[in-house]
């Protein structure tokens, strides 16, 4: 199995007049087509972590490497471009972008790289949607759509690039039953059906309970990390 | 970039209201600016029309002579005259064609000789005491401003016959005549002569409309009785600036004034585009979050919120050009009467000058500063940390 992340004794503290440590001395290794869980109490950290495994914060200490290329020697653009190209994220909030199309929000990661051309930007976000449910709506404008459907094309939008690695933040924390069940469904067949790797930070158990790895964090150390063996679908 | 520019637009457009402020308040320094500096350069060029253009830049004439002194005062030094009366000299400039000779051969500019004398005008029993002023009319046309204010004839009129006068038209009204009336001309030396009037002219300056009478040089070196005798050449330099160089100076204060005043009203609107891109940043923090989450970077950030300004900028300078204009010729149209008298010269419209290097300077400091104050607020949306507006949200 490839390694694409690999975290040593991480750590982040928040510079303050009483510093606060967000994350203490994580080590961790998240390999290919893994669905991974954090969870913890609140305030433990949990999108602290995944804030500095996504690139989107620097630990305080610590290395990380990222499909082997070490991070602390990268600087702020060759960040943005290996989360371009290697990650995508979903958010509680959905944060697309009002003034633009659904469309347009999925292609917008496609336009930054600059590999396809627009055809070929249009194709694959427009079957990236389809995949996802929400053929009828390419044209809406994020506020014409559910919470459910708005978090389907973050998915879609995070997927543009063809990432490797899919982080979620409280990807369900803001959705119904219903659509938390549905957009579980959709990162679960990220993993088994496209072969990516899904981290996502979660509070809620039921979810948890159904992913292949559970990394618990207290006060932003590991307190355990477990590989659980679901049953095959 | 596309994409950039793109994004730029959209959230310009997305704030409808507050981006047509902006514009507006750009355009509008924009073009009160182009009006203003119109208005300024037009009542300074009228300005030195009016002073330097009217009259020649450098006139030499023979006002100044004294008298010679008397041989019998030399010879009898020793004894005191009583009554001794000069000999009466033939006035003029002396050796008027070896003085216009010299200075033709090293001024730069036109020139014209004249001789100008005093005379009344008689008609129908009315008399106006006049100046006859005898040209050249070729050369005088070159020289005077009175050759582009002709209503009917020109100076050229004259050269038909010897008897031809022009006239000014406020003139003809008051002793009643008209082109084509002969009137009498009775010069200081007592001679007499009747001319026919062939043309009118009208300088917008009563004493010369009313005091200023023009006939061939011949014509009043007879009525004179000085034959061959010139007292006035007139120069018109190529660069008139250098004959008023005080007069033009006092001018560099107004220039400064305009260019305060309108550099105030494009500050003002500068700070109109910093407030307006100030507040899409704070606005648009989210947006710089998720598009920095998903790869975009500081750069990309600062160029998109800096093109914003520079859009607004350019949009306002378009509208701004077009208020300008619009505010030209509205000036332009303005309409008042001045009676003639009390400045000497009438003034019926305000004198705007039109030129592009108003438009141009105008829209490249309205550009400047839009783009800084695009780039101040896009410096700091770079810098933001898009976990800080994540963690935020939630």
């Amino acid at each position: 199995m490839t390694t694409l992340i690999e975290a040593e004794h991480l750590t982040r503290i928040l510079p303050a007049t009483v510093p606060v440590t967000l994350v203490r001395d994580v080590s961790l290794t998240v390999g290919e087509q893994e669905f991974i869980a954090i969870t913890g109490p609140s305030g433990s950290g949990k999108s602290s972590l995944l804030y500095l495994l996504g690139l989107l914060d620097r630990p305080t200490s610590g290395t990380l490497r990222v499909a082997g290329q070490d991070t602390s020697s990268l600087n702020d653009d060759a960040l943005a471009r290996l989360r371009l190209d290697m990650l995508g994220f979903v958010f509680q909030f959905h944060f697309l972008l009002p003034e633009f199309s659904v469309l347009e929000n999925v292609k917008l990661p496609m336009r930054k790289a600059g590999r396809l051309s627009s055809m070929e930007m249009r194709d694959r976000a427009a079957s990236l949607l389809e995949e996802l449910g929400l053929a009828g709506h390419l044209d809406k404008r994020p506020d014409q759509l559910s919470g459910g459907q708005r978090q389907r094309v973050a998915v879609a939008r995070a997927l543009a690039n063809d990432p490797r690695v899919v982080l979620a933040d409280e990807p369900t924390g803001s959705l119904d039953s219903k659509s938390s069940e549905q957009v579980f469904q959709i990162l679960q067949d990220l993993v088994k059906k496209r072969g990516k790797t899904v981290i996502a930070v979660t509070h809620d158990m039921d979810i948890a309970a159904r992913v292949d790895r559970r990394i618990h964090l207290v006060d932003g150390a590991v307190v355990s990390d477990e590989r659980v063996a679901q049953p095959v679908v | 970039m596309r994409l950039i520019l793109e994004l730029a637009l959209t959230h310009i457009a997305g704030r409808g209201r507050q981006t047509l402020v902006a514009i507006l308040g750009v355009a509008l320094g924009v073009g009160f600016s182009i009006a203003m500096a119109a208005l300024m350069q037009g009542t300074e060029k009228d300005f030195i029309a009016q002073l330097v253009d009217t009259m020649p830049h450098v006139q030499i004439s023979d006002e100044r002579r004294t008298a010679r002194r008397q041989p019998a005062e030399d010879l009898f030094a020793a004894v005191q005259f009583e009554g001794l009366r000069p000999k009466e000299d033939r006035r003029g400039i002396l050796n008027p064609a070896a003085a216009f000779a010299s200075l033709r051969s090293w001024v730069p500019g036109r020139m014209a000789q004249s001789l100008r004398t005093q005379g009344v005008v008689r008609y129908a029993g009315r008399d106006v005491g006049v100046s006859v002023i005898g040209i050249e009319p070729e050369t005088e046309a070159r020289v005077s401003s009175v050759a582009g204010d002709f209503v009917e004839g020109s100076f050229d009129s004259l050269r038909a016959g010897g008897n031809n006068i022009v006239v000014g038209d406020s003139l003809a009204r008051r002793i009643g005549a008209s082109t084509g009336t002969t009137i009498q001309v009775v010069a200081p030396t007592g001679q007499s002569r009747g001319f026919r009037i062939v043309g009118l002219f009208h300088t917008g300056n009563n004493a010369r409309d009313e005091g200023e009478t023009y006939v061939l040089l011949k014509s009043a070196q007879i009525l004179s009785e000085r034959p061959n005798a010139i007292n006035d050449i007139r120069l018109r330099l190529d660069d008139p600036e250098e004959a008023n160089e005080s007069l033009l100076e006092a001018l560099v204060v107004r220039n400064v004034v305009m260019y305060t005043v309108v550099g105030a009203i494009l500050l003002v609107a500068g700070f109109g585009i910093f407030n307006i891109i100030s507040t899409i940043t704070h606005e648009k923090a989210r947006d710089i979050a998720i598009l920095k989450s998903l790869g975009f970077t500081q750069g990309n950030m600062r160029r998109l919120f800096l093109l914003e300004g520079l859009a607004l900028g350019a949009a306002g300078s378009l509208v701004g050009w077009l208020i300008g204009f619009l505010l030209c010729f509205a000036l332009s149209q303005v309409e008042f009467k001045v009676s003639g008298a009390a400045i000497g010269r009438e003034m019926t419209n305000l004198p705007l000058f039109w030129s592009p290097w108003h438009y141009a300077i105008a829209s490249a400091f309205a550009l400047i500063s839009s783009g800084v104050a695009g780039y101040l607020p896009a410096r700091q949306a770079a810098r933001l940390n898009p976990v800080d507006i994540i963690r935020g949200a939630t």
